[in-house]
């Protein structure tokens, strides 16, 4: 199980840091995103993954550690504002900037294949 | 007074909410009013926290009387106390030079100025790193929306790399959080600094990994060298009473990493022992150079006066790196000065660049300002003060951040930075109070002369000078007070040092030797 576990949150980070690296903003708030979640899980992780077992003493034989469940309630929380907030910072530089390169403008490449898309 | 260590808390917060509420909501005079009045109690109630926590020691506060290691605690030691009270001073300033006007740009810009500083305080008052994250998040959203504050084009687009970085800052902050409470099973930093000694082999390893990067973290906050590139445009971007409140903002990171690194990661925590040394002074050696790079290389002054915080951010890192008391005493002394120097630098430039029209701050030859006595000397000082020529608390804090390092092995590289980017910081600031003052097309009576222009120059409204004349009087008296003040940093330092106060003093007795919480 706990290799499984591991593997999961290995490659939504991993997907997450590659889609950050995209620099277009659509692709930073889906990679944002998926590193949100990779962290809850992580951070879920970090009491120790145990089956069967309830976060209340004496309900079952095996306590599960309750206080990662309830941090990762509050980063659950906290990351949704924040990616709603960026959402909203996107839309409007997309409209400010008049693209959604996260520079506000985008490289210059020698054969500029980006100006095209843009266009 | 048992609740004085959470009403600076509460203060701001209730604020920022009756603010949203009808009597105060749509009606600027009564906010501005309002949050006045709130950030002047603030003041008084810093300063009454700092008294206590100077004559009776470290007060803590047990939220819901849980106590610690179990709980959520505030802890206000003299360290956090005088940083409260800095946070205080300082956005009192920026609120006087708001409410001039610049706060009328924006919707909600007196609430999410109390939530700023609701985050500010809750960083440096929380003893629970997992509320160090909680109060992180809280000051960045509001600090993101007031950085927008005011609208147009290179806010959106510094706004932009500001929020996604910081974003990704506060993953890895969880990331980092997530590692130390799974090898040391607390979040109570008193308590993390207990256990962190015990740990052996891939546990420690785990630890290590978890704790550089958290100083990751903080490094991108307190902007350390590959982490700062957001910040000089970030800060010049912002309108003139945000920057001057950001000034704290690297500030908060500088002290996470001595909360942290100095009482988690200190002297005493076995194979973990000061894992952020190595990292951390080459780099803070390197930030002060690119820093000094920068302020040559500025061609506005509001970029030059955010070089300046990377600059002041740099040689503050460079002293929390030395680990040792005397070098943090200094450090905090060098830091209540150059947060405050800078936020006058802010709004002076906000100032300058109104009054010279088109050109703005940029260093061109153009139009004198409508008044140059007033603005030249208010730089005149301001730029002694950030340099750190003699009379002023610059050099007063320099000299002691020099002395703290003498006799290190690594004397020779800090003495050439913090020398070296004195003089670049001279050559900076000649130049540009040269071309801003000097260099001049017309004298100022020329343009009094024609009052209907498209673009009327005004001159500064009282509440501006105030605020600037309040956050640059800060200075001398830094250096009156002198003495006073160097105790007051060194005995904080000395507090934060020493882990009977810093570390056992905040646990019950039962875990507080160091042989139990072994499991």
């Amino acid at each position: 199980m706990e290799a499984l576990y591991a593997f999961c949150v290995g490659i939504m980070t991993t997907c997450g840091v590659y889609l950050l690296l995209r620099a277009r903003t659509f692709a930073v708030v889906l990679g944002l995103t998926l590193l949100s979640y990779a962290v809850n899980l992580f951070l879920f992780a970090s009491g120790r993954l145990k089956l069967n077992g309830a976060a209340v003493l004496g309900q079952s034989e095996q306590y599960a550690d309750p206080l990662p469940q309830a941090l990762v309630l509050t980063a659950i929380v906290i990351g949704f504002a924040m990616t709603a907030f960026l959402v909203i910072l996107a839309m409007r530089a997309r409209a400010d900037l008049g693209n959604d390169h996260v520079d506000g403008r985008f490289p210059e490449t020698p054969n500029n294949n980006n100006k095209q898309e843009k266009n | 007074m048992a609740h004085l260590p959470i009403l600076p808390l509460l203060l701001p917060l209730l604020m920022g909410a009756l603010l949203l509420l009808p009597p105060l909501a749509n009606n600027i005079k009564r906010q501005r009013v309002a949050t006045l009045v709130t950030m002047f109690v603030l003041l008084a109630l810093s300063v009454k926290l700092l008294l206590t926590t100077h004559d009776t020691g470290t007060q803590m506060y047990v939220l819901g009387n849980w106590h610690p290691p179990f709980g959520i605690v505030l802890v206000a030691d003299q360290l956090s106390s005088l940083l409260v009270l800095l946070t205080a001073v300082l956005a009192f300033a920026a609120l006087l030079y708001a409410c001039a006007g610049s706060d009328q740009t924006g919707m909600y810009f007196h609430p999410l100025f109390m939530f700023q500083v609701l985050g500010i305080n809750g960083a440096f008052l929380t003893g629970d790193i997992f509320n160090l994250f909680v109060f992180f998040e809280v000051l960045l959203i509001a600090s993101y929306a007031l950085l927008v504050h005011g609208g147009g084009k290179q806010k959106t687009q510094s706004a932009l790399h500001y929020v996604i970085l910081n974003l990704i800052g506060s993953s890895l902050f969880l990331f980092g959080l997530g590692i130390l409470y799974g090898t040391v099973g607390t979040l109570n930093i008193a308590d993390m600094a207990v256990k962190i000694a015990q740990l052996h082999g891939g546990e420690a390893i785990l630890a290590k990994i978890g704790g550089l990067l958290l100083m990751l973290v903080f490094g991108l906050k307190a902007a350390l060298l590959p982490l700062h590139f957001w910040l000089p445009r970030t800060y010049a971007s912002a309108s003139a009473p945000v920057a001057a409140l950001f000034a704290i903002m690297t500030k908060v990171g500088i002290y996470s990493l001595l909360r942290v690194h100095t009482v988690i990661f200190g002297d005493h925590a076995g194979d973990l022992a000061n894992i952020a040394q190595p990292w951390l002074w080459p780099l803070a050696v390197l930030t002060v150079s690119a820093g000094t790079l920068g302020l040559l290389a500025s061609r506005s002054l509001r970029l030059l006066a955010a070089n300046l915080v990377v600059v002041s951010a740099g040689t503050l890192l460079i002293a929390v790196a030395l680990q040792t008391a005397e070098a943090t005493g200094a450090a905090l002394y060098y830091l209540i000065h150059s947060t405050l120097a800078a936020g006058a630098l802010f709004l002076l430039a906000d100032l300058i660049s109104i009054q010279r029209g088109k050109a703005e701050d940029r260093f061109v030859k153009a139009r004198s300002v409508l008044q140059p006595k007033l603005l030249g000397s208010f730089f005149f000082i301001s730029a002694l003060a950030l340099i750190g020529l003699p009379p002023l608390s610059g050099f007063v804090g320099k000299v002691m951040l020099l002395q703290a390092t003498a006799g290190q092995t690594t004397t020779l590289w800090v003495w050439t930075v913090l020398l070296g980017s004195g003089l670049s910081a001279l050559i900076a600031l000649s130049r540009a109070g040269t071309t801003l003052f000097w260099r001049t097309n017309y004298p100022p009576a020329h343009y009094q002369l024609k009052p209907n222009q498209s673009n009327p120059v005004t001159a500064a409204h009282p509440l501006q000078i105030a605020a600037i004349v309040w956050l640059l009087l800060a200075s001398p008296l830094l250096v009156v007070f002198g003495g006073d003040m160097t105790a007051l940093t060194a005995s904080a330092a000395q507090q934060l040092h020493d882990i009977d106060q810093s570390v056992y003093g905040l646990l019950p007795p039962v875990s507080g030797s160091p042989a139990q919480g072994a499991q």
